[in-house]
């Protein structure tokens, strides 16, 4: 059974999983999940490698259908709707529902087609739109300043804290209600990192944002609420642990297993 | 992971008893840092053996060649028995079967690698498929010309033409340019596809958007190596173009390609001068598209 430290209740949740059970062929990898998260806040999801985290990031925009012999059990809701009911189409889904890679993935062409690449699978066309988003997507993405002269660049060439904000005006191009980062910040440099967090702090009011990350200093410092994951034997499936107010959780966590992993004992 | 002490123990006779077979080793008959010498020696050896061949063979093409190359011989037409003046009708021939023969094995090939590496589930399908197109690129390619002569000239009709000859090169280009193809989109990251799937494209947007463009460079490369490929083959053009002097306009008409004159020029001793003035121009080509090979190669980072 999970712990519930004041966490978000069903109407202020974006996003509620209820039973919700994951299988990548026959390993059952999740087992009873049961929470909301907060709509327009930072929710972190913590707890160490292999604890089903980043699985569970990429099952609220059915990213792990990409991958063969997937199954859920349960329902996940996005604003009241099942995203697992039949005919909802996960390439629908994933418009609403953005997503950050751990390694920064710009596409092998210029900065402006990188991000002018989702409104244009949505059918836009025309060159003064598509210069209006991309201008505003890289502003909003805090890039701009150092990329507004140098559009038609690569964007394979920029530095990798450049290509993850860019990255982040690609998603944001596409207005997604919903942004999934699964460790966002692991692979750029320090300076890059604070850039990222002040981005999302920035988003959130208007953005439920969701973060995979292994650093406790990172979850206590920009989330509102952390959720921890724990698969406790190898080969069994992991399960949410604890769940709330970040402060809750980091100052006076109920589960033993929480507080042995946030003050380092494992993991 | 538990140590007990029994295990210590064991540890620490374990240990004497490595130490002393250590200490007892045999001494190489050879001193070490000769044998470096000589090994290294011999792998320099290798590496040198190779270059000078292919050194050796493009100066004997180009010291006999040379002398015979001028303008009249590249844009002349052949005279008395096709032996002398120029080669002009031949260089067309091998351009034209050639670029007929990609435009044909291209589309087939890429969207047979697209297939297999994006489409198909993996299994035994896909390995059969796969390697029936390795066994394909190993039949030998005189077999390949009678099969095209059975096929193309003689059962479908063609005659001895551009577009049989094509359709034989193509079978003979077709798995190079598949391979290269697949390996190419398998080279393209995962992250970089998930980037695309994540802002919401079909799986054929990410194909045609973002894997395809990725790939291109690689995919051009095998193409211009399975060209160079096509243009130095001899036996399939024999069988399915004909030696027919001829510039060719249409697709039905016969030809001799630069490869089959060489032959007939050589076999029957008539002209050796003629003869290595167009195996220079051949080599001179197949050069070029290698190296047009490796810009395309280098340009993408």
């Amino acid at each position: 059974m999970s712990v519930y430290q004041s966490a978000p209740t069903p109407e202020q949740a974006a996003i509620t999983a209820k039973d919700f059970n994951f299988w990548y062929g026959d390993f059952h990898a999740l087992t009873g999940l049961d929470l909301n998260i907060a709509k327009n806040a930072i929710t972190s999801f913590i707890g160490p490698s292999g604890c089903g985290k980043s699985t569970f990031l990429r099952c609220i925009n059915r990213m792990n259908d990409l991958i063969e012999g997937t199954r859920v059990e349960g329902t996940m809701t996005l604003d009241g709707n099942d995203i697992y009911a039949e005919g909802v189409d996960p390439v629908d889904l994933r418009r609403r529902v953005g997503m950050i890679f751990q390694q920064p993935n710009p596409f092998p062409k210029s900065i402006y087609e990188n991000v002018a690449f989702g409104p244009r699978l949505q059918g836009v066309t025309s060159k003064s739109d598509l210069d209006d988003i991309v201008e505003e997507s890289l502003k909003r993405a805090n890039l701009w300043k150092e990329v507004s002269n140098q559009l038609n660049k690569d964007g394979l060439a920029l530095s990798g804290g450049q290509q993850q904000r860019l990255c982040i005006a690609r998603v944001l191009a596409v207005q997604p209600d919903v942004l999934l980062m699964d460790e966002p910040c692991s692979a750029i440099d320090p300076t890059s990192v604070s850039k990222v967090e002040d981005l999302m702090a920035e988003l959130a009011p208007e953005m439920t944002i969701i973060i995979v990350t292994h650093s406790m200093q990172q979850a206590a410092r920009i989330s509102d609420y952390t959720a921890f994951f724990l698969q406790e034997v190898a080969g069994e499936p992991a399960t949410l642990i604890e769940y709330g107010q970040t402060d809750a959780i980091f100052t006076s966590p109920v589960d033993s297993r929480t507080e042995d992993y946030i003050t380092g004992r494992f993991g | 992971m538990s140590d007990s002490v029994d295990t210590t123990v064991d540890t620490t006779s374990s240990r004497e008893l490595i130490k002393r077979a250590l200490s007892h080793g045999k001494k190489g008959r050879i001193n070490k840092d000769l044998s470096n010498k000589i090994m290294l020696g011999v792998f320099r050896a290798a590496a040198y053996i190779t270059t000078l061949v292919l050194l050796a063979i493009i100066a004997y093409v180009v010291i006999n060649g040379l002398p015979h190359i001028s303008l009249d011989f590249i844009f002349g037409w052949p005279q008395g028995v096709n032996a002398e003046g120029g080669i002009w009708p031949t260089i067309v021939s091998t351009i034209y079967v050639t670029a007929l023969a990609m435009l044909i094995c291209t589309p087939v090939a890429v969207l047979a690698a697209v297939y297999l590496a994006e489409y198909a589930k993996q299994g035994k399908v896909v390995d059969i498929i796969r390697y029936a197109a390795d066994a394909l690129a190993s039949v030998p390619s005189i077999v390949m010309g009678l099969f095209g002569y059975a096929l193309f000239v003689e059962a479908m009709g063609l005659g001895l033409s551009m577009v049989s000859a094509a359709l034989a090169l193509a079978l003979l280009m077709l798995p190079i340019v598949m391979r290269t193809t697949e390996e190419a989109i398998r080279a393209v990251p995962r992250y970089i596809r998930w980037g695309a799937y994540g802002l919401g494209a079909t799986k054929w947007q990410v194909v045609s958007k973002i894997v395809l463009p990725s790939a291109f460079g690689r995919i051009a490369t095998g193409i211009v190596l399975a060209i160079g490929r096509a243009i130095g083959e001899t036996a399939v053009v024999l069988y399915t173009m004909g030696q027919a002097i001829n510039l060719p306009i249409s697709p039905l008409d016969s030809g001799r390609p630069m490869t089959v004159h060489l032959y007939l020029l050589a076999n029957d001793g008539i002209n050796m001068n003629a003869a290595y003035g167009t195996a220079l121009l051949l080599m001179a080509i197949i050069l070029a598209f290698n190296l047009f090979a490796r810009y395309l190669s280098r340009k993408r980072r």
